[in-house]
């Protein structure tokens, strides 16, 4: 039981972390966009992703008992216990960095979610089956602009696909299958990594050429973010992310 | 730059009323108006279905007409049923 | 045709009677000009007070804080999109506003020249602030202009949640440890004043009161708006059980009003000027928005003028 709880919070977080990291990401931006629509479009997909974190989070506070809430799942691990992929990590260096990042995300985590929906454990499938619908919208808003910028100038065109060359090979780890992935798939909870994979390589396939985008071709980034190694963005979004809970431990916000 | 064209948006509140006219914004193409709507103007579950239209094709009454083309419906009062006298006790009708 | 002057005064009978004017209505010039100013003036106050609050998005202490702050800062966003499209009504673009404000010629409230150095900054903020805004924001719902009226009632209607949220930050610091006391206290004595000065300056340095009366932008003067304000917040100070940096802060109970001390003048005016803590940050921020968002619209535009010349040779065939 105890160990069957282990690998369910283990899960949780990967699941969580994914979107807690890009929502944070996003969140950055709100102020800054391009137009005021994208300022308001980007917080809504933040809004989404954070919404979901905290189901998630709230789940594994419960399954973790004591002290444990979900902010201090947010915000009181050690760098080393985050679980997200190095993709959503990466800064917000321009708008193609922005969207990109958001398409590849997207492009993974609805095949995710559909299969989640059908998870043996009933919290988890009907996070999902809220989640999918955000997600599906996500894809669709992500999609666009994928085509929009690199179709658009030839500027567009090379900084969408600088940024796709940068981003991409991040996108291999989403696959590799963890322990925990693997034992909560066999417990009929987690997803089959290897049909997402089909589904991701599909979308972006059909995408890149309405946008007129190559896929890269350089290998994938050695990353094990799903294991708690990470890039040196971590530590700085923890310097702002944990920074109220660090400073002021124990209080009521 | 020319600024991006302006956008009227009409939402459906819920199913049986009708589109009303909520307000505009920019977009440059029908795809992403009708993105930008969604994202500016159902944020509080406003709405069950959006329409989007460039401004520019719509065509508008000029107030200075206003005369012309408002006031003579004002006299013809036979358009409605109070003009008709009936007895009160009257019913169902 | 009907000499200007007797227009203007059928148009202010118009208005005297309660009638909207709409867009197209013939208008005075001077109406038009003063609404694209005070319209636009309001959008770009919305623009920029996202920056100040902005700043916190990121170190909120709790998930729940996050999702609070960043709906608000996202509504003001929409509410400066709301703002803008009124103002676009009368004749004038959005990229045209945009262009006064990045370069510094056009005027937005001073109030968020200043920084956001705490967390109860942000719940003062929506306390103060926000509450301010509110009761300049409610008269404005029944403003002449159409377009502006309803771009007030649907703001009105969505802020409501901003001050609230604003207060339940003070509250739970001012129930919190004495530590997250003295922070909203400290936040408290930075946000008082200023605030105040968001309703302008004394009545008989606001030479344009009377036309904006006359013209519905105004129910209420300067001075009146900042009594009625001053008259709501002191009793919510007491709630919190934080003081209100006025030494000369007493009921008046001849005239059933508040008495306070003089408002720094000078620093008002040095704000205004463009000389308050962050007017320069703030600037940067919007310019640096607009000019690397810059490719990003062209991109858009551009692929939305390739899409439509497509369609045209694809029905053409």
């Amino acid at each position: 039981m105890e160990n069957k709880n282990k690998s369910l919070i283990d899960y949780l977080l990967i699941l969580g972390d994914n979107s807690l990291i890009l929502g944070h990401r996003l969140s950055e931006l709100c102020g800054h966009g391009p137009s005021l629509e994208t300022d308001i479009a980007l917080t809504n997909i933040s809004l989404d992703l954070f919404g979901q974190v905290r189901s998630y989070f709230q789940y594994a506070a419960e399954l973790t008992g004591g002290d444990s809430t979900e902010d201090t799942i947010a915000m009181k691990r050690m760098d080393r216990e985050y679980r997200h992929t190095w993709l959503v990590e990466q800064p917000n260096k321009d708008f193609a960095y922005v969207i990109g990042r958001q398409f590849l995300f997207d492009a993974f985590h609805l095949p995710l979610l559909e299969q989640l929906v059908n998870s043996k454990d009933e919290m988890i499938a009907a996070v999902a089956a809220k989640s999918i619908k955000e997600s599906r919208y996500h894809l669709r808003f992500s999609s666009s602009w994928m085509e929009r910028l690199g179709d658009g100038t030839q500027e567009s065109h090379q900084r969408m696909q600088s940024a796709i060359n940068d981003l991409y090979p991040f996108t291999y780890e989403f696959f590799e299958e963890t322990e925990t992935e693997k034992l909560i798939f066999e417990a009929g909870i987690g997803a089959d990594l290897k049909v997402i994979e089909s589904t991701y390589r599909q979308t972006v396939k059909d995408v890149f050429a309405k946008a007129n985008l190559e896929i890269p071709t350089a290998p994938a980034r050695k990353t094990d973010g799903k294991k708690g190694i990470h890039s040196e963005q971590l530590g700085f979004i923890l310097a702002e992310l944990q920074f109220m809970q660090r400073a002021y431990p124990n209080m009521t916000w | 730059m020319k600024g991006n064209p302006i956008w009227e948006v009409f939402i459906r509140s819920k199913n049986g009323l009708e589109h009303r006219h909520v307000g505009s914004l920019h977009a440059e193409d029908a795809k992403m108006a009708m993105e930008n709507a969604r994202d500016v103007y159902t944020r509080r579950q406003e709405g069950v279905s959006i329409w989007v239209v460039e401004s520019k094709h719509i065509t508008a009454s000029n107030p200075s007409e206003s005369g012309e083309m408002f006031d003579p419906a004002k006299d013809k009062a036979y358009r409605h049923p109070t003009f008709y006298d009936l007895p009160d006790e009257l019913e169902h009708i | 045709m009907k000499n200007i002057k007797d227009q203007e005064a059928a148009f202010q009978a118009r208005i005297d009677a309660g009638e909207k004017i709409e867009p197209k209505d013939w208008m005075p010039e001077k109406y038009r000009k003063t609404h694209i100013r005070q319209i636009s003036q309001h959008a770009h106050s919305e623009i920029v007070g996202m920056l100040p609050e902005g700043n916190w998005i990121t170190r909120t202490p709790t998930l729940r804080r996050k999702v609070g702050l960043l709906a608000k800062v996202q509504d003001e966003a929409g509410h400066g999109l709301y703002l803008y499209s009124a103002a676009e009504t009368l004749g004038i673009s959005r990229d045209e506003l945009f262009h006064q404000l990045h370069t510094g010629k056009a005027k937005y409230s001073s109030i968020f020249n200043y920084p956001t150095m705490t967390w109860a900054d942000i719940g003062a903020i929506g306390w103060l602030v926000d509450g301010a805004a509110i009761i300049n924001q409610v008269m404005l719902t029944r403003t002449s202009f159409g377009p502006y009226a309803r771009a007030m009632v649907r703001i009105c209607k969505e802020e409501s949640f901003h001050q609230r949220q604003g207060y339940e930050i003070m509250l739970t610091l001012c129930q919190g440890t004495p530590e997250q006391k003295a922070m909203a206290q400290d936040a408290l004595n930075r946000w008082w004043w200023p605030s105040l000065m968001m309703f302008g300056p004394r009545d008989e340095e606001s030479p344009n009161t009377e036309q904006s009366v006359k013209w519905k932008i105004k129910r209420k003067t300067n001075d009146e708006l900042r009594q009625q304000f001053i008259d709501i917040t002191v009793p919510q100070a007491e709630v919190l059980g934080i003081t209100i940096p006025d030494p000369d802060l007493k009921w008046n109970e001849e005239r059933q009003h508040y008495d306070f001390g003089e408002i720094n003048w000078d620093e008002f005016w040095q704000v205004v000027e463009g000389n308050g803590p962050c007017n320069k940050e703030r600037l940067q921020a919007r310019n640096d928005a607009w000019n690397n968002g810059a490719w990003v619209r062209n991109a858009a535009r551009a692929h939305a003028e390739k899409r439509a010349e497509q369609k045209k040779v694809a029905e053409a065939i």
